[in-house]
């Protein structure tokens, strides 16, 4: 789950991470009384609000030196959409602005804190070269990006924080704030289960002091029954409508673009369904894992979220029973196939757990489903009818 | 021979009597794996699947002398159900819960450093089996048939595709190890393909990746220097999207790195038999023999 950058800044001041001061725009009315709340004297920056990067390249972020340039850019922005390299062609809404005050940087620089999965820790990557994409630095010059673990404590030990310092060229006093700001974030990371902490850039202004410019937060969902403070940060408007509702209903779910939709379970096993599908040059429509206790009602709720994508033109169901019994699952797409009255040609192989009862029950339907053993057959079948 | 498990192995099931974990432990002890009890607090004392039941993982050991834990309490009480098991002398946890919070696995992690006998398999993952003496797990028996074929897996369902096809190939398996799709978990790619490397009854190995992270890169070089016996791996997630979570905590393709395209490409010169087609594990791995 994202994040707003305003909401990650409210979270980086309880950790006394130095944040600009700012206001929050969601209505043109509420301008007057941004500009007031914070130091306007030399203007502001006003920034999109969007679950999405590379807001800048598109005018997102902006310099505004009087509150008619405010106006014009929460005219220009505000219940509009924001198209980034980030996002797709359709991009995400844009509910809420914010101003910030000014700050004078001196340099850029970036730091991060992800979980490391090779080294099963929190690890914190530093680089003097922010404000960039860090994919790219680390790719064209490695030795620019500097690694630290943290230990089971969420430490970095002073040492390390030292030599890290030094490789950044920090005087003593920014080396100070450099270890301040580290053991917040390391801090923030624990207590609120984050699974992203991006800082980027994090600056060294005019005065010589470190500042946090950007933030940037992902939390872990496994996490979120106890975090339920973040929980109500959840900002169902920059999600995907359908893979909102499917969390919502405890499915799976990721949008395709093509016009087979596939019901699966098992993660691996979608996965793989989509991709025999398109080694049979069909397009899946959608990524979607029914799980381990694939019921009526949660088929009946996967069709319905597969079905509401007008581009599908065929279903492929690949049901490998382990945990679930296939004969519950074949009684299942009859009754939802019913209760929908669906009618796009359907393709439904079933293996493993009560496999053969299941496909009995699925032939003694009546309804216009096929029955394949194999994945191959049941993948080159679909591509065919949806031809 | 096969690995972690056997006709030998004592295991008791932590979350015992709940739903899941009563369904399960039914048709592993069908199955004849030596299920000698379980634990969930509160109702030590009682019996369950004529087994005893016991308050504490400590106290099972004591009575049972179970050397292994399969782990089915809810997320919220798995790390400190694995800790209990580590800590009171159980050599192979078998973690099938899922949703774990992944700094929950990072304490873990670091918590077993200190207990270097013990080997914890996923969590989020189907289990072990060791076809015609152990299964400790969610797949399905009936899939399977002992054999040779050994099997590591960071997806359940994409195992038992693995399994059919090399039954239906007339190989069978010496042991499945479903090793989970969490980004952080007990049991890598590489510490599968040692034990199967040195495992008599293990003819040849097969390993389903799936995208995120760099566990498949970092088994493709260590199959390069060490693995002598042939290995065929299918990799999931050549059309998923960049930055979409696929289910699985760990399947994510994060800043362009972890594409199946990459995985693919270090297996193939890794010497790996690599197959882009799902169905052909089984073909694929009887050319190679």
């Amino acid at each position: 789950m994202n994040l707003h950058e305003y909401q990650a800044k409210e979270y980086f001041e309880t950790y006394d991470l130095p944040v600009s001061r700012r206001s929050i725009i969601t209505k043109s009315s509420d301008i007057d009384e941004a500009i007031e709340s914070i130091d306007f004297s030399n203007g502001c920056v006003a920034k999109v609000q969007s679950h999405t990067g590379g807001r800048g390249k598109v005018g997102g972020v902006k310099l505004c030196k009087s509150k008619l340039e405010v106006e014009k850019f929460v005219e220009q922005w505000l219940g509009k959409k924001i198209v980034t390299i980030q996002t797709d062609s359709g991009g995400l809404p844009v509910n809420i602005i914010s101003l910030e005050e000014l700050t004078d940087i001196d340099k850029e620089l970036y730091m991060s804190f992800v979980v490391d999965r090779g080294d099963k820790c929190v690890a914190m990557i530093v680089s003097e070269a922010g404000g960039m994409n860090i994919e790219e630095v680390a790719e064209k010059t490695p030795e620019k990006i500097l690694k630290a673990k943290l230990n089971s404590d969420y430490l970095i030990e002073e040492k390390e924080i030292k030599v890290l310092a030094n490789s950044l060229n920090f005087n003593s006093e920014q080396t100070d704030q450099f270890s301040k700001i580290v053991s917040g974030c390391a801090k923030l990371f624990k207590d609120k289960d984050l699974s992203l902490l991006e800082i980027n850039p994090l600056v060294i202004k005019t005065d010589g002091n470190l500042h946090c410019l950007d933030a940037k937060i992902n939390v872990d969902e496994n996490a979120l029954y106890r975090q339920e403070d973040l929980l109500d940060k959840r900002d169902p408007t920059q999600e995907d409508q359908r893979e909102y509702e499917a969390k919502e209903n405890d499915l799976s779910y990721v949008s395709l673009d093509g016009n087979i939709g596939c019901m699966v379970n098992g993660a691996g096993l979608a996965m793989g369904t989509m991709d025999t599908i398109k080694l049979y040059d069909g397009e899946p429509a959608n990524f979607l894992d029914v799980g381990g206790t694939a019921t009526k009602e949660r088929v009946s709720k996967a069709f319905k979220l597969i079905l509401s994508d007008q581009n599908v033109k065929g279903i492929l169901i690949n049901i490998f029973g382990g945990i679930v019994r296939c004969d519950l699952i074949a009684q299942g797409i009859i009754d939802a196939i019913k209760e929908r009255s669906v009618s796009v040609p359907i393709v439904v192989r079933l293996q493993g757990n009560k496999s053969e009862e299941g496909k009995s029950i699925l032939n003694d339907s009546g309804l216009n489903l096929i029955g394949e053993d194999s994945l191959q057959e049941a993948s080159k079948k679909i591509v065919e009818l949806v031809k | 021979m096969s690995v972690l498990i056997d006709k030998s192995t004592k295991a008791i099931f932590q979350g015992f009597t709940g739903s899941q974990a009563t369904m399960h432990a039914e048709q592993c002890i069908e199955y004849g794996t030596n299920v000698v009890g379980g634990v969930t607090p509160n109702k030590g004392g009682q019996e369950h699947l004529g087994k005893p039941v016991f308050n504490f993982v400590e106290e099972a050991i004591k009575e049972t002398a179970a050397d292994t834990s399969v782990i089915f309490v809810p997320a919220k009480f798995t790390k400190s159900a694995i800790i209990e098991a580590a800590e009171a002398g159980i050599n192979l946890i078998i973690c099938i819960t899922e949703g774990v919070p992944v700094l929950d696995m990072v304490d873990v992690v670091n918590v077993l450093k200190s207990h270097p006998e013990v080997r914890l398999i996923g969590p989020n993952c189907p289990g072990v089996i060791s076809p015609g003496k152990a299964k400790l797990g969610i797949m399905p028996a009936s899939i399977h048939l002992k054999g040779t074929v050994g099997i590591v897996s960071r997806s359940g369902t994409l195992t038992y595709e693995a399994v059919k096809q090399t039954t239906d190939a007339g190989l069978g398996q010496s042991t499945c190890i479903g090793i989970g799709g969490d980004p952080v978990n007990g049991t890598s790619f590489i510490d599968a393909l040692e034990m199967f490397e040195n495992d008599p009854q293990t003819e040849s190995i097969v390993m389903v990746g799936e995208i995120g992270g760099s566990a498949e890169e970092e088994a493709a070089e260590y199959i390069r220097d060490n693995i002598k016996k042939p290995v065929v791996s299918y990799i999931a997630g050549v059309t998923a999207p960049k930055g979409k979570r696929m289910g699985h905590a760990g399947a994510i393709i994060s800043g362009g790195k972890g594409t199946a395209q990459d995985k693919f490409k270090a297996l193939e010169s890794a010497g790996v038999g690599v197959v882009t087609d799902l169905n052909l594990i089984g073909s694929r791995l009887k050319e190679s023999l």
